[in-house]
C-alpha cells in the first residue's frame, strides 16, 4: 500500500468517528442565514404594526425566534441519531401522521378557512406540514427496497396510493396549496426510474391546458393538429417504420383534452382558482379586486430597485399592501427592502441549498437515505417555486409560506427536522 | 440520465427565470416606485397663512379667520337624525342627500366636502351634536376676514382654484385659495408665500399611519409677505359714503409720490359678501347686475369724456408751443365761428375779452377753441400738428396704460393724425374738424385715474410718479420703480395754469370748492355723454367732474371726481373733492351742511330714466 492510500485510510476511518467532520456545513450555514434573515424580514414586517399593538411585534418575531431555538436545540438529537432508526420507524412516523389528519375534522381548530390546526397549550400546530416528512420516509422506503420497482404496476399504485392518502385529507380541510407539495415527490418517482413519459404528458398537458385558456380549444386543436402531423412527417422520413396508431391516438388525447379544458376550467374550478389563473395569464387586469395581490406584492419588489429602500424603509411593507406579508408574501418585503442584491442572493441562496442536497444525495450509498433526501430536494423545491414565483406575479396565487424565511412555527419546524435528518444521512452516508 | 438532473434542470431553470423576473421589475421598470410612492407616501402641503393688509397708516384691513368645511366619510355613515342636521346646518334635505350620493361616488373611504365655508359660530352651536354624526368632521381652512368692509375693488378677492385652472397653474392643490382680482390678485406671490409639504406613511386603506421617513423630506413653508398699501382708510371710507347713491369713482393720489391714497368706483360691493356659505350666490349676483356694475371699477375701467378739465392740458400745450402767451386775448361772443356754418357756443357774454387766466376760471370755450386750432395749424401740417399735441398729451400719461400695480385698467384714447386719416379722407381733416378736441370732448377718453394723474402731474410743475397702490419696502426700491415722468412743458407754465386753476375756486366755477386755510387749485367739468337706447343714439343727463390739487404750493393731494349724470360739475363733483381735500388736510370736515347734502344727495332717479321706457328730461 502506498502512502496516499494509507493516509485516506487514516482519514476516513478518523471522519467516521466524527460526525462533526463529516458534516455538510455548506447546508448548515445557509440555512442558520436565511433563517437569521427570515427572522429580519419578519421584523420589518410587523414593524408598523408595533405603533398600533405592540403585543402583535413582539408575538411574531420572537415566537419565530424562539422556534428557531427550539430547532437548534433538536438538531443534537437528530444529528447523533442512528440512521437506521428513522428507516425501521418510517412507517409509524407515517401511520402517526396520517392518524393526526384524520384528527383534525374532530379535533382540529380553524383559522382563516382552513381547518389545518390543533391548538395545544398557547401553540397551533399544523399536521401537514410534519405529514411531508412521513411520506417521504415511506416513499423512501418502499423504492428502496429490493423488490419493489417503480416500473412496476404494483410499486407504482402501492406507492400512488401511500401520496394521495395525504394529499386528500389535506385536500378535505380544505388547503390545497399544502397539498399541492406533494406534487414534488413526482421528481422523486422521476429520479427512481418512473418513464419520462409521464413527464412529458405532464408537460403537454400543462401547455396545453394554458394555452387553450389563452387562445381557446379550436385554435390549440388546429395548432396541435398541426404539429402532430409535422412530426409524424419527418418521423416518417426518418425512420423506415412508423406507429400510425399511437399518432392518432395522441392527436386525438390533444384535442380532447384541449377541448375539455374549458369545461374544467369553469365548472370544476372554483371561481378564485379560475380568477388566480386568469391574473396570471394576464386575461384578467382588475387591479383593485382579485389581481390586488399580487399586484401590491409586484409594486413591492419592483419599487425595490437595485439595492432596496433600505431595512424598515419599504413604504409598502409599512403599508401593510400586500397581504399576509410576514408568512407567504414575505418575499415582497425582501424584494422591497433589499432590492435586486437582496432578493436574488436569496433565490441563488436556495438554488445551491437544492442543488447541494441533490449532489450528496447521489453519493449517498444507501438507498433509503438517498430518496429521502432526494424527496427533501423535491418538496424544498416545490416550495421555492410556488412561493416566489407567486410574489413575482409568474404563479397563480397559492398559499404555502417560503421554507425557512416566513413566518410559522410548524412549518420551520418541518423543515428543519427535514434538514437536519438530511444532514444525519449525508454525514452517515459511509455507514 | 436525464432522470438523474430532472430536478436539477428545474431548480437552475426556475430560478434563472425568477432573476429574470427580479431584472425586469427591478431594474427595468422605473414605474413601480411610482406606484409604490402614490401608494404608500401622501404628499400634504401646508399652507402659510395669506398675508395680511394693512392701510398707509399701519390700519389693518385684511387678515385671515377660519371656516369649516363639513367633510364626509361615506364608509362610516350610519342612519342619523336628517332634520336636526340639516336645520342645524341651514340647508335642504334634497341638498344634503345630493352632496351624500356625490360623496359616495367619488370613494367610500375619503372624505368629501358636504358644505363648504361654514363659518365659526355656525360650527360652534353644531360641535357639542358632532358625537351623533360620527361619519361628519370639520375641516379647518383660513379665508379672508375684511375687518374695515372697504376698498373692495383695490383689494379684489380670493377663492378656490378649479380643476379647469389647475392644468395651466401646476403650483396650485384643488381648493386652495388664489387671489383673483385687485390687490390680491397682483401680489398673489407676496401674500400667498410659499407653502410647505409635509409626507405621511399611508397604510392600504389609504389611512395616515404616521410621518414618512421622520419627516426628513418635509419643508416648511416660507411665511408669506404683508403689503402695506398706500391707501388711507379713511379718506377710502370716507369718499365710499360720499358717493352713496351715486355712481362714478374717485381718484386721489399723492402728487409728491404717485401714491393712490383712495380709490372709490360706486356703487361697489361689500367684501365680506365674497367669503363664506353664500359666496357663489353673492357673486353671481354681483356679476348679473349689468346696470349698476357693482363689480365694474369705475375709477380705472371707465372711459369718458374728461371734458373742460382737459382745457388745463390744452393751455400748456399752447403755451409751450408759444402760440399763446399768458396775456393773449381772444374774444368770445358766447361762442365763436371755427368754419363756415359751425358754431361752437360758450356761456360767457357776446365781446368778452378773456385772458388766459380769466378763460380758464370762466371756462371758455372759444379761448380754447382757438388755441386748440393755433396749435394744430401752427405746424407744416394739421397732421404733424396733431400728433405734436399728442405727444405732449401722453407724456401726462393719457391714451395708454399707466401701468400701476393693479391688474385691471383701460388705455383710454387720445386721436393720431392716423386715426383721422382713416376716418376722412387723407388731408381731409384739420383743426375744425376736430375743435371738440378743444374743450374735452369728442373722440378724447379717459379714465378718472388718468384725469387724477394729470393733475397730480400740474400740482407737480411738470411731473408725475406712475400711480401706485402698495408702499415699496425701501426708498431705494421706490426709485427703481418709480422715477419721475416729465413732461415736455417747461415749469413756468405751469404756474399760469395753476393760477387759473386756483382762480376756479376763488371766483370760478367752482367756489363751492373753496376751503377755508387751504389753497384748492381745481377745474370743473360738465361733459356730454350719450347711450345707445332702442338703437338710438341718446343723450343723458351731462357727467359732473371736478379735477383739484391742494395745497397750491407743496401739493399734498391731487383728485379726480367723476359723477355720472350728475350735471354741473360745481354740483356734485366738485363738493365730493372739496371734501375729499377737506377730510385728507385736517381729518375734520367744517361744513356739515355741504357734507350733509353730497352724503344724502342721490342720483337714483336720474339713473332710473333711461330705463324707465318713457321718454325724459335731462340736465334738470
Amino acid at each position: 500500500m502506498s502512502m496516499p492510500n494509507h493516509f485516506q485510510e487514516i482519514l476516513l476511518r478518523l471522519m467516521n468517528n466524527n460526525v462533526f467532520l463529516r458534516l455538510d456545513w455548506l447546508s448548515l450555514l445557509l440555512y442558520i442565514a436565511m433563517v437569521c434573515f427570515g427572522i429580519i424580514n419578519i421584523y420589518s414586517t410587523t414593524y408598523t404594526e408595533g405603533i398600533f399593538d405592540f403585543e402583535t411585534l413582539s408575538n411574531s418575531v420572537t415566537k419565530q425566534f424562539w422556534i428557531f431555538v427550539f430547532c437548534l436545540s433538536t438538531f443534537p438529537l437528530l444529528i447523533f441519531t442512528k440512521p437506521n432508526f428513522f428507516e425501521n420507524l418510517s412507517y409509524v412516523f407515517y401511520g402517526l401522521s396520517i392518524l393526526s389528519l384524520i384528527g383534525l375534522f374532530i379535533f382540529g381548530h380553524t383559522i382563516s378557512g382552513a381547518n389545518s390546526w390543533y391548538l395545544i397549550g398557547g401553540f397551533s400546530i399544523q399536521p401537514s406540514e410534519f405529514s411531508k416528512i412521513a411520506t417521504a420516509m415511506v416513499l423512501a422506503l418502499n423504492l428502496s427496497s429490493f423488490q419493489n420497482d417503480i416500473r412496476q404496476k404494483s410499486t407504482f399504485f402501492k406507492i400512488l396510493f401511500l401520496i394521495v392518502l395525504p394529499m386528500v385529507l389535506i385536500i378535505f380541510q380544505p388547503d390545497p396549496g399544502s397539498a399541492l407539495v406533494f406534487m414534488g415527490l413526482f421528481f422523486v418517482l422521476i429520479r427512481e426510474g418512473l418513464d419520462l413519459r409521464f413527464l412529458y404528458f405532464g408537460i403537454i398537458f400543462f401547455i396545453l391546458f394554458i394555452f387553450t385558456l389563452l387562445l381557446g380549444p379550436l385554435a390549440v386543436c388546429l395548432i396541435t393538429f398541426f404539429i402532430v402531423f409535422l412530426v409524424f412527417y419527418i418521423q416518417k422520413r426518418v425512420a423506415s417504420k412508423t406507429k400510425k396508431t399511437s399518432y392518432l391516438v395522441s392527436l386525438g388525447i390533444c384535442i380532447i383534452f384541449s377541448c375539455s379544458v374549458n369545461f374544467i376550467f369553469n365548472s370544476i374550478f372554483e371561481q378564485r382558482h379560475r380568477d388566480r389563473f386568469n391574473i396570471i395569464l394576464g386575461l384578467d387586469a382588475d387591479k383593485k379586486g382579485i389581481g390586488y395581490n399580487i399586484n401590491q406584492s409586484k409594486i413591492a419588489i419592483g419599487s425595490g430597485g437595485f439595492s432596496g429602500k433600505g431595512f424598515l424603509n419599504g413604504t409598502q411593507t409599512k403599508g401593510n399592501f400586500v397581504p399576509e406579508q410576514h408568512t407567504d408574501y414575505i418575499f415582497s418585503t425582501i424584494g422591497e427592502e433589499w432590492g435586486f442584491i437582496g432578493s436574488s442572493l436569496l433565490i441563488i441562496s436556495f438554488t445551491v441549498l437544492i442543488l447541494r442536497i441533490i449532489y450528496r444525495a447521489e453519493k449517498q450509498t444507501s438507498a433509503y437515505r438517498r430518496i429521502f433526501s432526494y424527496a427533501f430536494a423535491s418538496i424544498l423545491f416545490v416550495h421555492f417555486f410556488i412561493n416566489i414565483g407567486m410574489t413575482l406575479g409568474l404563479v397563480p396565487t397559492i398559499g404555502i409560506p417560503l421554507p425557512f424565511i416566513s413566518y410559522g412555527g410548524s412549518n420551520l419546524i418541518a423543515f428543519s427536522i427535514m434538514l437536519f435528518i438530511y444532514l444525519n444521512f449525508d454525514a452517515n452516508r459511509l455507514n | 440520465m436525464i432522470k438523474k438532473i430532472t430536478l436539477l434542470i428545474f431548480t437552475v431553470g426556475c430560478s434563472l427565470l425568477f432573476i429574470f423576473q427580479l431584472i425586469n421589475l427591478q431594474l427595468f421598470s422605473p414605474d413601480y416606485l411610482e406606484l409604490s410612492n402614490n401608494n404608500a407616501i401622501e404628499k400634504r402641503p401646508i399652507y402659510p397663512n395669506r398675508g395680511m393688509i394693512y392701510d398707509r397708516n399701519g390700519v389693518l384691513i385684511v387678515t385671515n379667520q377660519p371656516v369649516y368645511d363639513l367633510m364626509v366619510i361615506p364608509e362610516n355613515l350610519i342612519s342619523f337624525d336628517t332634520l336636526e342636521l340639516t336645520s342645524f346646518l341651514n340647508i335642504s334635505k334634497k341638498d344634503l342627500k345630493k352632496q351624500l350620493k356625490k360623496a359616495k361616488r367619488f370613494s367610500h373611504k375619503l372624505p368629501s366636502v358636504v358644505i363648504r365655508q361654514i363659518s365659526k359660530e355656525e360650527r360652534a352651536s353644531f360641535q357639542e351634536k358632532m358625537w351623533k354624526y360620527p361619519s361628519f368632521y370639520f375641516q379647518k381652512k383660513s379665508v379672508r376676514d375684511y375687518l374695515i368692509p372697504t376698498a373692495s375693488n383695490i383689494l379684489g378677492y380670493t377663492s378656490e382654484v378649479n380643476e379647469s385652472e389647475l392644468k395651466n397653474k401646476t403650483d396650485y392643490d384643488i381648493g386652495e385659495m388664489i387671489g383673483r382680482q385687485g390687490i390680491e390678485k397682483a401680489y398673489e406671490k407676496k401674500l400667498r408665500g410659499e407653502k410647505g409639504v409635509s409626507f405621511f406613511q399611508k397604510d392600504r386603506f389609504n389611512r395616515i399611519i404616521g410621518p414618512y421617513e421622520d419627516n426628513t423630506f418635509d419643508k416648511n413653508p416660507v411665511i408669506s409677505d404683508n403689503l402695506n398699501l398706500t391707501i388711507d382708510v379713511l379718506l377710502q371710507l370716507y369718499g365710499e359714503s360720499l358717493f352713496a347713491n351715486k355712481r362714478g369713482g374717485i381718484v386721489a393720489i399723492e402728487p409728491s409720490s404717485g401714491e393712490v391714497l383712495a380709490l372709490v368706483s360706486a356703487p361697489n360691493y361689500n367684501p365680506n359678501l365674497l367669503i363664506g356659505r353664500e359666496r357663489s350666490n353673492n357673486f353671481k349676483i354681483l356679476v348679473n347686475d349689468t346696470v349698476a356694475k357693482p363689480l365694474f371699477d369705475r375709477a380705472l375701467q371707465a372711459e369718458y369724456s374728461p371734458g373742460s378739465p382737459f382745457k388745463t392740458l390744452n393751455a400748456l400745450i399752447g403755451l409751450q408751443e408759444k402760440v399763446i402767451t399768458p396775456e393773449t386775448i381772444f374774444t368770445c361772443n358766447k361762442g365763436f365761428s371755427y368754419a363756415r356754418g359751425a358754431f361752437m357756443k360758450c356761456h360767457c357774454p357776446v365781446g368778452t375779452k378773456n385772458k388766459l387766466i380769466r378763460s380758464i376760471y370762466n371756462s371758455c370755450n372759444s379761448y380754447f377753441g382757438k388755441t386748440y386750432s393755433k396749435i394744430i395749424e401752427s405746424a407744416s401740417s394739421s397732421a404733424e400738428g396733431l400728433d405734436r399735441w399728442k405727444t405732449h398729451l401722453e407724456k401726462f400719461g393719457l391714451g395708454n396704460y399707466l401701468g400701476y400695480d393693479l391688474p385691471i385698467g383701460k388705455k383710454g384714447f387720445i386721436p393720431s393724425s392716423t386715426y383721422y386719416d382713416n376716418w376722412y379722407k387723407k388731408g381731409g381733416w384739420k383743426s375744425s374738424t376736430t375743435i371738440s378736441n378743444a374743450i374735452g370732448q369728442g373722440e378724447i377718453l379717459t379714465t378718472p385715474i388718468q384725469m387724477a394723474n394729470f393733475t397730480a402731474t400740474i400740482a407737480n410743475r411738470g411731473y408725475f410718479f406712475k400711480p401706485h397702490f402698495t408702499k415699496p419696502k425701501s426708498q431705494k426700491i421706490r426709485d427703481s420703480l418709480y422715477p419721475k415722468n416729465y413732461t415736455l412743458i417747461e415749469p413756468q407754465h405751469f404756474e399760469t395754469v395753476i393760477e387759473g386753476m386756483h382762480q376756479v375756486v376763488e371766483r370760478g366755477t367752482a367756489r363751492i370748492a373753496k376751503i377755508k386755510g387751504i389753497a384748492v387749485s381745481g377745474k370743473t367739468g360738465t361733459a356730454e355723454n350719450f347711450i345707445r337706447l332702442n338703437n338710438k343714439k341718446t343723450q343723458l343727463t351731462d357727467h359732473s367732474i371736478f379735477v383739484a390739487f391742494a395745497p397750491k404750493e407743496n401739493p399734498k393731494i391731487a383728485i379726480a371726481v367723476f359723477v355720472e349724470n350728475g350735471y354741473w360739475g360745481s354740483r356734485w363733483a366738485a363738493p365730493i373733492a372739496s371734501l375729499m381735500i377737506e377730510k385728507y388736510l385736517t381729518r375734520k370736515v367744517k361744513r356739515s351742511w355741504l357734507e350733509k347734502r353730497m352724503l344724502e344727495g342721490s342720483l337714483i332717479d336720474e339713473y332710473a330714466k333711461p330705463l324707465s321706457g318713457n321718454s325724459f328730461k335731462i340736465n334738470e
